[in-house]
């Protein structure tokens, strides 16, 4: 209170310097690995082998190394089956968890709570464990290596979106359905007419979230669709690098940028809703 | 004569119970619950079961199984390597403090004017968008000897000969796997903090700014205490988070180099050594251990709720439901 302004500004401007500095570093750190990638998927075979891995390409429109890991890996048939799995989950995850969400939100009935209870729970049960046993189940309901199969699965263990739905819900006034009743709507017709347009902020949030987490899911994927030149989805794809050609690493690094992009896509345009979902729906992936 | 009667009688009844609210009710209830509640059974519970069923038994996923009874139970505490496992998510545990120290700093950092705060912030969350397996190939490719990192060593001085192989030195590479999980996480603890922050009452702050509060004490005083109970809920999680490692060392290393963590010992033994029983047992060690974090963190929660309800040192906008769902977000550095 005794310091003089001079010396209270001078002390602003040293904490806002401190504070950008942090920044930049820190952005510096999550930003250079895959910068360094960008830079060496440029790079042909030569320069690759004589330079150090930070020189800067000679010619930054030199797309051969993408071309070459996008048929080394099989990348079109890769994305043509992580699309089609990708539609099929999020139109699956996306129904049952709105439709088990307004059930629990809206009737009460012996057992809510139970079921509530049930699927908090299931959260606490680590994906990686319950796999050893889930693949028993999976061998002997004759899932494995099948694109049904896998798509299955993705759709059952799902929490998080149950969870945006359930707070969603919560702020959809009950008035909405007892009206539309009063005017000789069904219970079904509440949820598809009434509800279901109403929860387009929560879809496309939830879609966003699963939808991220599908396509970048890999443990499962291999285990499941073991028939790599049948079933090879984006993320395992990547696995042929790790053969023979797991030292050239400008191939490397161009499928791995390849596999990026669509994320960095979807990023871009919905930040916000990704934020929020995590800030609301946050539970676990 | 009297059969059909009763049958149009009892199917009128039907259907009108149909047509009533309350059948209604019953009808969708049933319908829209039997999906979600059939694959939580097949994909949570029923393997849940089986994984206590196989412990006991000396199997593979096909063929003949021996029963053992707790002989899978005393391997697993005996094995070297589930120990040493045990011993190595420690340095996850120390790595969770770190990340949610980190997460804290930008988070309030980000929280107030910052100049591109869009872009700092997307610049630290988009790592944890990336596909794991190309987590993988980045670190292998960033911490090959003589490549990105020490390139970057040497510009600022050091000699590329005397740095270590980070991926291959037992003696630092869980230390730089442990970074790598950081690198891929904090984002989301920021985003979640930053969520948090977000619902700390802002009269508060200027009320503070007309007392003289620079910005350390209104991080210490305001900031901190409001949001104490999502960070300590956190913590917790990330005791289970970190007992449950299995991403980084799975995808960098292989779990090489003595950087195998518990689930990357588990997940070998069942699905390369098709050891079941044995991978079963670790599984429910594992998750025993789980559950009791898991009632520590209930009990805390409790704790710190009801210390909340009499202290109230700053009060929330929102209701502090919010605070709690983003309390119990994902263990730090599970799958």
């Amino acid at each position: 209170m005794f310091k003089t302004n001079a010396a209270i500004r001078a002390k602003n401007v040293l904490i806002a310097f401190f504070k950008y500095v942090l920044l930049l570093f820190a952005a510096f750190v999550a930003l250079v690995p895959i910068v360094s990638c960008i830079n060496t998927a440029f790079k042909t075979d030569t320069e690759y082998a004589n330079t150090n891995v930070m020189t800067l390409p000679e010619n930054w429109l030199n797309f051969d190394n993408f071309i070459t890991a996008w048929q080394k890996a099989d990348m079109g048939h890769a994305f043509l089956n992580s699309f089609i799995i990708l539609v099929c989950v999020l139109a699956g995850s996306v129904m049952i968890s709105s439709m088990l969400a307004y059930v629990l939100n809206r009737f009460k009935f012996p057992g809510n709570g139970l079921i509530r209870n049930l699927f908090m729970i299931a959260t606490l049960i680590p994906g990686i464990a319950s796999q050893v046993t889930v693949y028993q189940i999976m061998t002997s309901l004759h899932l494995v290596n099948s694109m049904p199969g896998y798509i299955i699965l993705m759709m059952g263990t799902d929490v998080i979106t149950i969870y945006i739905f359930l707070q969603f819900f919560e702020n959809l006034p009950v008035s909405l359905d007892e009206s539309a009743i009063l005017d000789g709507c069904t219970y079904f017709g509440v949820f598809f007419k009434i509800l279901l347009p109403l929860l387009k902020p929560a879809v496309v949030t939830s879609a966003i979230l699963k939808g991220v987490g599908t396509y970048n899911e890999y443990y499962m994927a291999n285990l499941y669709l073991q028939d790599k030149t049948k079933y090879q989805v984006v993320s395992t794809s990547l696995y042929v690098f790790s053969g023979p050609m797991g030292s050239q690493y400008n191939y490397i690094c161009a499928g791995v940028l390849i596999t990026i992009i669509p994320a960095l896509i979807v990023f871009l345009l919905c930040q916000d809703q990704i934020y929020s979902g995590m800030a609301a729906g946050a539970v676990k992936g | 004569m009297s059969k059909p009667v009763a049958a149009t009688k009892r199917r009128k009844t039907f259907g009108q119970w149909c047509k009533s609210m309350r059948g209604q009710q019953i009808i969708c209830t049933v319908t829209f619950l039997i999906l979600p509640l059939l694959l939580l059974f097949t994909f949570t519970y029923l393997p849940f079961f089986k994984m206590v069923e196989f412990s006991f038994f000396d199997m593979r996923y096909i063929g003949r199984r021996i029963f053992v009874g707790l002989e899978n139970y005393i391997d697993v505490f005996t094995r070297d390597d589930c120990f040493r496992a045990l011993l190595l998510s420690l340095y996850y545990m120390a790595g969770s403090v770190v990340q949610m120290a980190l997460a804290l700093l930008f988070a309030t950092i980000l929280s107030f004017k910052v100049k591109g705060s869009k872009f700092f912030r997307g610049a630290l969350y988009f790592p944890c968008l990336i596909c794991g397996i190309a987590v993988g190939f980045i670190f292998k490719f960033f911490f090959t000897h003589g490549f990105v990192l020490d390139t970057l060593l040497s510009w600022v001085g050091f000699d590329v000969d005397t740095l270590p192989y980070w991926l291959r030195d037992e003696s630092i590479n869980n230390i730089v796997l442990v970074a790598c999980s950081i690198w891929k996480y904090v984002g989301q603890n920021i985003v979640m903090f930053i969520g948090a922050i977000a619902s700390v009452d802002s009269t508060l702050y200027e009320a503070a700014e007309i007392d003289g509060a620079n910005a350390w004490h209104k991080f210490k005083d305001i900031i901190l205490p409001s949001i104490r109970t999502i960070v300590v809920l956190n913590l917790i999680i990330s005791v289970s988070g970190a007992l449950s490692a299995f991403e980084m060392p799975y995808v960098v290393t292989g779990g090489g180099f003595g950087t195998s963590t518990y689930f990357v010992i588990m997940d070998k033994l069942a699905h390369t050594d098709q050891k079941v029983g044995l991978a079963s047992a670790m599984a429910i060690v594992l998750l025993a251990l789980i559950m009791i974090v898991t009632f520590a963190q209930k009990a805390a929660e409790k704790w710190l709720n009801e210390r909340e309800d009499r202290t109230p040192r700053a009060r929330r906008k929102t209701d502090p439901n919010t605070a709690a769902q983003a309390a119990s977000a994902r263990p730090a550095h599970a799958e």
